[in-house]
C-alpha cells in the first residue's frame, strides 16, 4: 500500500471518528471506548479490503462483516454512514424509539449490518456459520469477524474458534480487538486472558499481531491472511480503548461514557482537530 | 387428512430412524438441507448421514451453543439446518443462542430435541428436560411441536423444511406406539380430535397419546365419555378447537410429559381463563419436580403419567 492509499484510509478513519463523536455527543452517552478502538480496522476494511456495495447491501457476492462485540455498534454505524449506506443525519437517531440504529447491531433493521449481535460470543458462531456455508457453496467471499478481548471471556468464542480452526475456514478472518479493557476494568484484572496471540496459535490459527491503530499494518496483515490456504487465520489488533483521542484514552472508565461538561469540551476539541486534519488532507 | 392407525402396537421403526431417513430423503431432493450433530451422531443415527450425504452432515463436536449459532446462520445463505442433541441441551443449554441468533435475528433453525422428559430414562435427571416447552413457548415466533408417532414426525419434518423460522421438535428416539395411518397429513397450529366424547375433554401430545386413548377407552366402559385431542402443535396453539370442544364438557384434563408449569396445561389454562369458561381443569404432568434415572415405565409411574392416573383423576371428579 503506498503513502497516498494509507493517507486516504487515515482520512476515512478521521471522518468515521467525527461521525461517531457527533453521534454520541447528541445522544449524551454511549459505548465510546470500544467503538474508538475499532475505527482503524473498520476504515481499512471498508476503504480497502471489504467487497461491498452500499447501494446493494444484500448483494449476494459481498464479503460479510460480523461485529461480535455488538456494543461497539455506534462505531460500525459511523463506518456505514461515511461509506454511503445511509445518510449521516440518521446517525442522530441512535437508540431513539423506532430507530434503525439500536445500540447493538440488528441485521433486520440496518442496511449494511450482516449480523445481529450484542449477546457476547454469539457473533463468533455467526461468522463460523457464514464461513462454513460459503465453503459449501464453493464461494470465494470473505467473512471478517471482529471480536473483543473482553468478549473472549465467553466460552462460546472458543467453541467457535475450534470449529473454524478444525475446518480450516481460512476465509473467516478473525480480528481480535485487544484494547485490554472491559466494562469493569482491565482484562488482566477481571479475567486474565494471558497471551491472546499464543492462545490463538495453540487453538490452531495462523496468528499475527499488529498495531490496531495503524491502517498500514492492519492492511498488510489482511493481505498476508489471504495468502493462507490451509489454516484458520487470526489477527490480534493491539489497540487502546478510546483510541485516537488522548482525553478518552486516559479516562478511567471509558466503556460507556455519560458525558459531563468537560467531556463535551473534549469532544468538540477532538472533532475540530479531526476536521482540520481532513481539510488539510484536501478530502 | 389424517386417519388413525388400525394397528395400535409399537412401531417397527424407531423415531430416530424416521428422522434420519426423512432427512436423507429431503437431502436427495434439496442439497441445501443440512444435519448438524454435537457428538451424539451415534445416539441419533445422524452420523450415518455422513456416509450417504457427506456434504450435508456437519459434525460440531460437543459444543451446542456454537452448533445453534453456526446452523442458524447457514440459513442466511439459503441452507435449511436441522440440529440434534438431547432435549435438555437443545433447550435450556442454548436458550440464548436460539433466542438471539435464531429467532430474534430471523434466521431459520429446525431443532430436534430428543428424549424429552421421562424418555431420558437411563440417562437420568441430568439429561431430563421437563421445561423445554416452557422455555420455547416464551420466545416470540418460535413454534413448538411434540409429534405422537413416526407418521406425524415424518410429515412434520417435511413441512418445516419449507418454512422459515425456528421450529422445536421434541420426540423420543426410540419406537413409540402407532397412532396414525401411513400417509396421514396434518396442519401446523391445528389439533386433532382423535376420539369423540361428551363428558370429559382430554388434551395430550407426544409419547402420552396412546396412554390417553387407552384411558379414554377404559373410561367409556365405565360410562364416562372422553374426547381426546392430540395437540401436537403446542405453539401456535389451536385455541379455536379448545374453545369449541370444551363446550358442554364437565371437565377438561391436560396430560403431558413436562412440568405442569408453562407447558400444554398452562397454555390450555390461559385459553380457558381468557374465555372465562368456568369449566374445571385438571392439569396432569410433572408436578414441578426434577427428573431422575429409571426405566420409562418406572418414570411413568413415578410422575403419574399412566392411563391409571388419568382414570383416577377423572373418576375422582366425576363420582
Amino acid at each position: 500500500m503506498d503513502t497516498e492509499e494509507v493517507n486516504e484510509l487515515k482520512v476515512l478513519s478521521a471522518k468515521m471518528r467525527v461521525e461517531l463523536l457527533k453521534m454520541l455527543k447528541r445522544r449524551t452517552y454511549g459505548h465510546l471506548g470500544g467503538s474508538m478502538s475499532i475505527i482503524e480496522v473498520l476504515s481499512t476494511l471498508y476503504g480497502k479490503h471489504l467487497k461491498h456495495d452500499p447501494l446493494n447491501p444484500n448483494w449476494d457476492d459481498r464479503d460479510y462483516l460480523v461485529l461480535s462485540k455488538g456494543h461497539s455498534g455506534p462505531g460500525l454505524y459511523a463506518a456505514l454512514a461515511v461509506n454511503g449506506y445511509f445518510e449521516k443525519e440518521i446517525l442522530g437517531s441512535l437508540n431513539e424509539g423506532g430507530t434503525s440504529l439500536p445500540s447493538h447491531p440488528d441485521r433486520i433493521l440496518t442496511p449494511g449490518i450482516d449480523a445481529t449481535t450484542g449477546s457476547l460470543g454469539q457473533g463468533t458462531s455467526v461468522a463460523a456459520g457464514l464461513g462454513y456455508a460459503l465453503r459449501l457453496e464453493k464461494a470465494s467471499q470473505y467473512v471478517y469477524l471482529i471480536v473483543g478481548d473482553g468478549e473472549l471471556n465467553e466460552g462460546q468464542c472458543w467453541e467457535a474458534f475450534q470449529f473454524i480452526a478444525h475446518n480450516k475456514l481460512n476465509h473467516v478472518i478473525v480480528l481480535i480487538d485487544e484494547n485490554k479493557r472491559q466494562l469493569d476494568g482491565f482484562t488482566v484484572d477481571i479475567l486474565n486472558p494471558f497471551d491472546i496471540q499464543e492462545k490463538m496459535i495453540a487453538f490452531g490459527f495462523h496468528t499475527m499481531k499488529v498495531d490496531g491503530g495503524s491502517e498500514l499494518e492492519i492492511s498488510n496483515a489482511i493481505d498476508e491472511a489471504k495468502k493462507i490456504e490451509d489454516q484458520a487465520v487470526c489477527i490480534v489488533l493491539d489497540t487502546v480503548k478510546g483510541q485516537g483521542i488522548p482525553y478518552f484514552e486516559e479516562m478511567v472508565d471509558n466503556h460507556s461514557v455519560k458525558f459531563c461538561e468537560q467531556d463535551y469540551q473534549a469532544v468538540d476539541h477532538a472533532i475540530q482537530k479531526l476536521q482540520d486534519f481532513i481539510q488539510k488532507a484536501g478530502a | 387428512m389424517w386417519e388413525l392407525s388400525k394397528d395400535t402396537g409399537l412401531a417397527e421403526k424407531e423415531m430416530r430412524v424416521t428422522f434420519r431417513e426423512t432427512l436423507e430423503c429431503l437431502m436427495g431432493e434439496n442439497k441445501k438441507v443440512l444435519a448438524f450433530e454435537a457428538d451424539l451422531g451415534g445416539a441419533s443415527h445422524f452420523a450415518k448421514i455422513k456416509a450417504t450425504y457427506p456434504d450435508n452432515f456437519v459434525q460440531m463436536g460437543i459444543s451446542e451453543a456454537n452448533m445453534v449459532g453456526v446452523a442458524a446462520t447457514t440459513s442466511m445463505r439459503g441452507f435449511v439446518p436441522f440440529i440434534h442433541t438431547f432435549s435438555p441441551f437443545a433447550s435450556r443449554r442454548v436458550a440464548d443462542q436460539v433466542y438471539l441468533t435464531g429467532a430474534y435475528a430471523q434466521n431459520t433453525l429446525n431443532i430436534f430435541g430428543s428424549d424429552p422428559g421421562i424418555c431420558a430414562a437411563a440417562n437420568g435427571g441430568t439429561h431430563t428436560t421437563f421445561e423445554d416447552i416452557a422455555l420455547y413457548r416464551a420466545i416470540p415466533e418460535v413454534q413448538v411441536f411434540a409429534p405422537a408417532d413416526n407418521v406425524q414426525l415424518e410429515w412434520l419434518i417435511k413441512e418445516v423444511t419449507n418454512r422459515k423460522g425456528v421450529h422445536y421438535i421434541r420426540a423420543n428416539r426410540k419406537a413409540v406406539s402407532r397412532i396414525y395411518q401411513e400417509g396421514s397429513t396434518f396442519e401446523i397450529g391445528k389439533g386433532n380430535v382423535i376420539r369423540q366424547g361428551t363428558d370429559v375433554l382430554l388434551l395430550t401430545m407426544g409419547v402420552l397419546v396412546r396412554e390417553a386413548l387407552d384411558a379414554a377407552e377404559e373410561l367409556e366402559k365405565e360410562g364416562i365419555s372422553v374426547e381426546v385431542i392430540d395437540m401436537f402443535t403446542i405453539k401456535p396453539l389451536d385455541k379455536e378447537l379448545i374453545l369449541r370442544e370444551m363446550r358442554g364438557k364437565k371437565l377438561v384434563v391436560t396430560f403431558e410429559n413436562h412440568n405442569i408449569i408453562n407447558g400444554l396445561g398452562s397454555a390450555v389454562a390461559e385459553v380457558m381463563a381468557d374465555a372465562g369458561s368456568g369449566i374445571p381443569l385438571k392439569r396432569m404432568g410433572v408436578m414441578d419436580r426434577f427428573g431422575q434415572v429409571g426405566s420409562f415405565d418406572f418414570l411413568k409411574e413415578e410422575y403419574g403419567l399412566t392411563k391409571a392416573h388419568v382414570k383416577h383423576v377423572v373418576y375422582e371428579f366425576m363420582k
